[in-house]
């Protein structure tokens, strides 16, 4: 009896408790007119957690109005309406930037994005007056706002590009900036896009992994490799150490930007090194420079060892196809293409040593699969010899047999 | 010279073991002629593969390592290091696909010349089982390289087993070796291949071979008056020589499919791996597993996999206890709906096989 006494008072407490959690006016009202604003509340990330209408907006989202609204949104009451963009950053910061408070949802939040925002070129134009510049309702959204990790929000990596392209694809939107408006067909149509888009690789590099998200800036020409090296870091090391470093820091050209281009990255072949048409060496070096010949030799080089390489694939290949068990040759080859695409790294190095060294190593290796693929072929022509030989002499003893039963049977008749 | 001494060597063991008997049964024993006295070959053929299996299988076992760990780089260590390792293989896996198909021609014309009637119930029934044991060769083999596609077959071939109702659950276990497919499942397919089938089967046919011996060929009902007018052929030499013949064109079908087409090993399993695109089971599986996938999810509220199991137990019993079955034809009346059941079965498992191949 103590016991069922002791639930139903429970119960009713859970139930007396809810409601006054759930007490918030204005979405009831706001529901009601089909205000989107309000509809769009039910997924929000923050209605979620308990923050109201009149958290962000002021006013007083529990009193009885007995019909008049102007008593909940009563400036007297802290009603502000529609926050100005430019009080956005502080209006989210004064939850965002408090450790504390964010921490009873989520210990791992950051709370450094208002600090960042405000250095960003974004904040400091909001800063200057300006209205049209990105703050965090324009990429996070104003009402329901769901997780940067939910695969529909507007931040999450495959929906970032069309996001900063909302306003920096548009030509009106950048006119009085004087910013191309070019970025986001050119990354659709790059090796990084492609990756994003295509392939659905979420490592991929978006807008934001170069220029930042809260602290968005164009990277500078000093730090573009850096950039560009937090993925691609044999590559930066590599220039790092290299005579381009110093010439280009002195001539105020960026580094990887230089050869690869920027938002149209395209997938590098071989023939970007060297003195060919396609070469980009050839924008800068000539004939007769010291360049021009180790851009050659770097060529000629995994030239070689391509040549190998597709030699020895051909003749395993035709191994295999016979059946033949090469997997040790398909090893041998698949360690040559490793060495092939260290030499393609060692290009950043721009000299031949390193890159010689890699692909002798690569064409040691290349022989060896090509050595396999042969001793293969051999073994399997000796195969067949012993075949012919085998089924010469079966067939041999089924003609004699076939004879045998011939004489036997003969004198029968 | 040599021939004494043969003759020598029977005479020391005539005097011990009394072989005159056997010696006589040998001379008087004669083979039936008929217009179908080509399909007695099948058997001999059967035969013939089963003990390339056992030679082959020996010589396997010299180097074959039954762990998930060591299975598939041991195999590959046979084809590649080995002398003529990978004649040996090649040649145990091809002649096992036709000592299987050797087996299936037999049964067949079996079948159709009704050889299973009185008094040849028992060779029926035992030649009936060693087809299955056969099949248990297969399917047990073909997990031993311990290769992504025997993998991912087994684990759908056992997951079939473990559908049975009632005791589904124990078998897919017991033929596991616990849940899923794992280094348990392949000692335990070792133990059946080199073990269990080859003693069960060894003593099936010593059992089918005596029989043969003791009844004498089968004649088809049709062929009893050619066959009565004709003495028949002699098995020594007359018939043996044949065999013989069938034996060596055999080996040398044998040796050319060994050597042009060699088994491939393929990629070692990784029981962590996605299934690969294509599984198939052996191709005398193929048929049941490519009506299983043209069956619905659900027929009449049975899961559809159950039904087409169910089915093929029924009809995998029907062809077991065809002797008992097949009642007017024991009384002499002719049974031609059985022919009819024969030949539309035989088309349905053509037809599924086919298709097994060419549908994606």
């Amino acid at each position: 009896m103590i016991r069922f006494g002791r639930a139903v008072l429970g119960v009713a407490f859970l139930i007396i408790g809810s409601a006054a959690f759930a007490q918030d006016n204005c979405l009831d009202c706001h529901r009601e007119l089909e205000d989107e604003a309000a509809l769009a509340m039910s997924e929000d990330i923050h209605a979620q957690s308990g923050v109201s209408c009149a958290d962000c907006h002021g006013g007083d989202a529990e009193i009885e109005t007995g019909g008049d609204y102007e008593v909940a949104m009563d400036p007297a009451k802290g009603f502000i309406g529609v926050p100005a963009p430019g009080d956005v950053p502080q209006l989210c910061g004064r939850c965002h930037s408090d450790a504390t408070f964010m921490h009873r949802f989520d210990p791992n939040l950051s709370v450094d994005q208002e600090a960042q925002y405000w250095t960003s070129v974004h904040g400091q134009r909001l800063r200057e007056g300006a209205t049209d510049v990105a703050q965090c309702a324009s990429c996070h959204g104003a009402h329901g706002v769901i997780s940067a990790r939910d695969p529909r929000s507007p931040v999450y990596p495959t929906k970032i590009p069309e996001t900063c392209g909302a306003c920096h694809a548009d030509p009106e939107h950048m006119k009085p900036y004087g910013i191309p408006t070019d970025q986001l067909a050119d990354y659709r149509a790059g090796v990084h896009g492609r990756a994003l888009f295509d392939q659905g690789d979420l490592g991929a590099p978006t807008c934001n992994s170069c220029h930042g998200n809260h602290g968005a800036t164009p990277p500078g020409v000093a730090s573009v490799s850096l950039v560009c090296g937090n993925c691609h870091s044999v590559q930066r090391e590599l220039f790092s150490g290299s005579p381009h470093r110093e010439v280009f820091e002195s001539m105020g050209e960026p580094e990887c930007e230089s050869c690869h281009g920027n938002h149209l990255i395209e997938a590098p072949t071989d023939d970007f090194v060297g003195v060919g048409e396609d070469a980009i060496c050839m924008n800068c070096h000539g004939e007769g420079e010291p360049a021009y010949e180790v851009a050659a030799t770097v060529h000629e080089e995994m030239s070689n060892l391509k040549e190998a390489m597709a030699e020895a694939r051909e003749i395993v290949g035709q191994a295999a196809r016979a059946g033949m068990e090469v997997s040790e040759a398909d090893l041998a080859l698949i360690d040559a293409n490793q060495t092939l695409v260290e030499s393609r790294n060692l290009v950043h190095a721009f000299a031949t040593v390193p890159v010689q060294e890699k692909v002798a190593e690569g064409l040691q290796i290349a022989t060896t699969a090509r050595d396999m693929g042969l001793s293969a072929l051999a073994e399997l022509d000796y195969r067949r010899r012993g075949l012919f030989v085998s089924v010469f002499f079966i067939l041999l003893l089924v003609v004699g047999l076939y004879l045998k039963i011939k004489q036997i049977e003969e004198p029968e008749k | 010279m040599l021939a004494s001494l043969g003759q020598r060597a029977f005479r020391w063991l005539d005097e011990r073991l009394d072989l005159q008997p056997i010696q006589r049964f040998a001379e008087e024993k004669a083979v039936p002629a008929h217009r179908y006295s080509w399909c007695y070959f099948f058997g001999g053929a059967t035969l013939f593969f089963f003990m390339i299996q056992v030679a082959t299988g020996i010589l396997l076992l010299l180097y074959y390592k039954p762990t998930a760990e060591a299975a598939f780089e041991s195999v590959r260590f046979i084809m590649t290091e080995v002398s003529f390792g990978w004649l040996i293989r090649s040649l145990h896996s091809w002649s096992a696909n036709l000592m299987v198909l050797a087996a299936l021609l037999h049964m067949a014309t079996v079948f159709f010349m009704r050889a299973y009637r009185k008094p040849r119930e028992l060779t029926w029934y035992s030649g009936a089982i060693l087809l299955l044991l056969a099949m248990g060769f297969g399917f047990s083999g073909y997990l031993l390289p311990w290769n992504e596609l025997a993998f991912f077959a087994t684990r759908v071939g056992t997951d079939m087993a473990g559908k049975v109702p009632v005791v589904g659950r124990f078998l897919l276990e017991f033929l596991r070796g616990g849940e899923d497919v794992t280094g348990a499942t392949l000692t335990r397919f070792f133990g059946f291949h080199v073990a269990v089938l080859p003693m069960m089967a060894t003593a099936l046919v010593l059992f089918h071979v005596l029989a043969i011996q003791r009844q004498g060929m089968s004649v088809p009902t049709s062929q009893k008056e050619t066959s009565a007018q004709n003495p028949g052929m002699p098995f020594f030499p007359n018939y043996f020589l044949r065999e013989l013949m069938g034996w060596a064109i055999a080996l040398a079908i044998l040796a050319a499919l060994s050597s042009l087409f060699p088994w491939e090993l393929g990629v070692e399993a990784d029981p962590f791996a996605p299934a690969p695109a294509g599984i198939k089971p052996e191709w005398y599986f193929l048929f049941m597993f490519q009506t299983l996938k043209y069956l619905p999810a659900t027929i009449a509220g049975v899961e559809g996999e159950l039904v087409g199991l169910f089915a093929f137990g029924l009809a995998g019993a029907a062809w077991f206890f065809v002797p008992l079955l097949d009642q007017r034809f024991s009384r002499g009346e002719p049974s031609p709906w059985l022919t009819i059941m024969g030949v539309l079965a035989l088309i349905f498992m053509a037809t599924m096989t086919l298709l097994g191949y060419v549908m994606p």
